[in-house]
């Protein structure tokens, strides 16, 4: 490959960058799944058993976990949604890097007001 | 001398040239459009269930298990937690199988990473699907509405 190579649509630069993204959100989240329905299960074993594991989540920092993970999963969502529209849509491939650059936006935006309601619900002190 | 040279795909090239007869095409077909189907329901699925979880009412500080029994007493939230839970399963499984053939390069190890994940798969959906069908928020002493 030439020295002078700007990349392909899905190799260098942002595509590059974005790809990695995608798997390494994707992985988390399928981890992540795993154990959130092994804990939701606990419903069929106690009440008390669901709701001691529960809430070790509402610590400060458990829900700047579930901050992160939030933020994986809208990334993912919404990378996504490009990653269909460049397979399907006529104009994709000719849009896709602005598109990434409306993902980012998106995902700042969402983000931020996620946050302000989730953060100021945990660290609120109930 | 005539050079006799055989159109591509035509099936009548040196059978060095020619590919592996056994197709994985339409499989991998179907698995390129599921994931792109799925993905778009997922959005709207994961997305309703974090809304309804984490910003409606008391967000997280709320999560308990009467929480559970006030939205699984509703069959849509039921159906909407099956579907979830099988489109997020089926396309996380076949995510990661991706990823497993993209950097396990041994037969072997591409086997045994293939097999504890579907294993894993198998055993998350028949334990949620379970967890969904059989929940009973009556336990004994119950002040729940719907166990009066
Ligand atoms: C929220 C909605 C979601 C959308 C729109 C979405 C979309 C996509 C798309 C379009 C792909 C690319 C498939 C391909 O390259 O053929 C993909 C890959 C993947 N997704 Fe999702 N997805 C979503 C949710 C999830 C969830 C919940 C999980 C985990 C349980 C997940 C895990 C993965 C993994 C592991 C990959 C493979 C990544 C790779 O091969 O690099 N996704 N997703
Ligand atoms: C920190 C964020 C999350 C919280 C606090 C949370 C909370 C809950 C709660 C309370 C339930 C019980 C039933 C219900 O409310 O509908 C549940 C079930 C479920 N959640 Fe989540 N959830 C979160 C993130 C996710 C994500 C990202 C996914 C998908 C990738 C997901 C998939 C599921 C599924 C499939 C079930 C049904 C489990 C079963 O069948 O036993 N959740 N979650």
């Amino acid at each position: 490959m030439s020295k002078a190579s700007s990349g392909t649509l899905y190799r260098g630069h942002e595509g590059m960058w974005s790809w990695v993204g995608h798997r390494v959100t994707g992985v988390v989240i399928f981890l992540f799944l795993l154990v959130h329905v092994l804990d939701t299960s606990l419903v069929r074993v106690s009440p008390g058993a669901y709701d001691a594991v529960m809430s070790t989540y509402k610590n400060p920092l458990m829900a700047l976990g579930e901050t992160a993970l939030v933020a994986a999963i809208v990334f993912h969502a919404f990378n996504g949604l490009r990653l269909i529209l460049v397979d399907f849509w006529k104009s994709g491939t000719k849009y896709h890097r602005q598109m990434l650059w409306g993902v980012l936006a998106l995902w700042v935006i969402t983000m931020v007001a996620f946050s302000i309601r989730h953060l100021s619900i945990a660290f609120g002190g109930h | 001398m005539s050079a006799d040279i055989a159109a591509p795909r035509s099936q009548r090239l040196d059978p060095k040239y020619v590919r592996a007869r056994k197709s994985r095409g339409s499989f991998e077909m179907i698995a390129w459009l599921f994931m792109r189907l799925s993905g778009v329901a997922l959005i709207v699925l994961i997305f309703g269930h974090l809304f309804a979880n984490l910003m409606l009412g008391e967000g997280i500080t709320g999560i308990n298990f009467g929480f559970v029994a006030g939205k699984w007493a509703d069959p849509v939230w039921m159906f909407w937690d099956l579907a979830m839970l099988w489109l997020a399963m089926l396309h996380g499984t076949n995510g990661v199988r991706t990823i497993i053939n993209d950097y396990a390069e041994k037969p072997v190890t591409r086997v045994w990473l293939k097999g504890i994940l579907y294993v894993a798969t198998i055993v998350i959906v028949v334990l949620g699907t379970l967890v969904i069908f059989t929940f009973d928020p009556c336990i004994p002493g119950s002040t729940l509405s719907v166990c009066q």
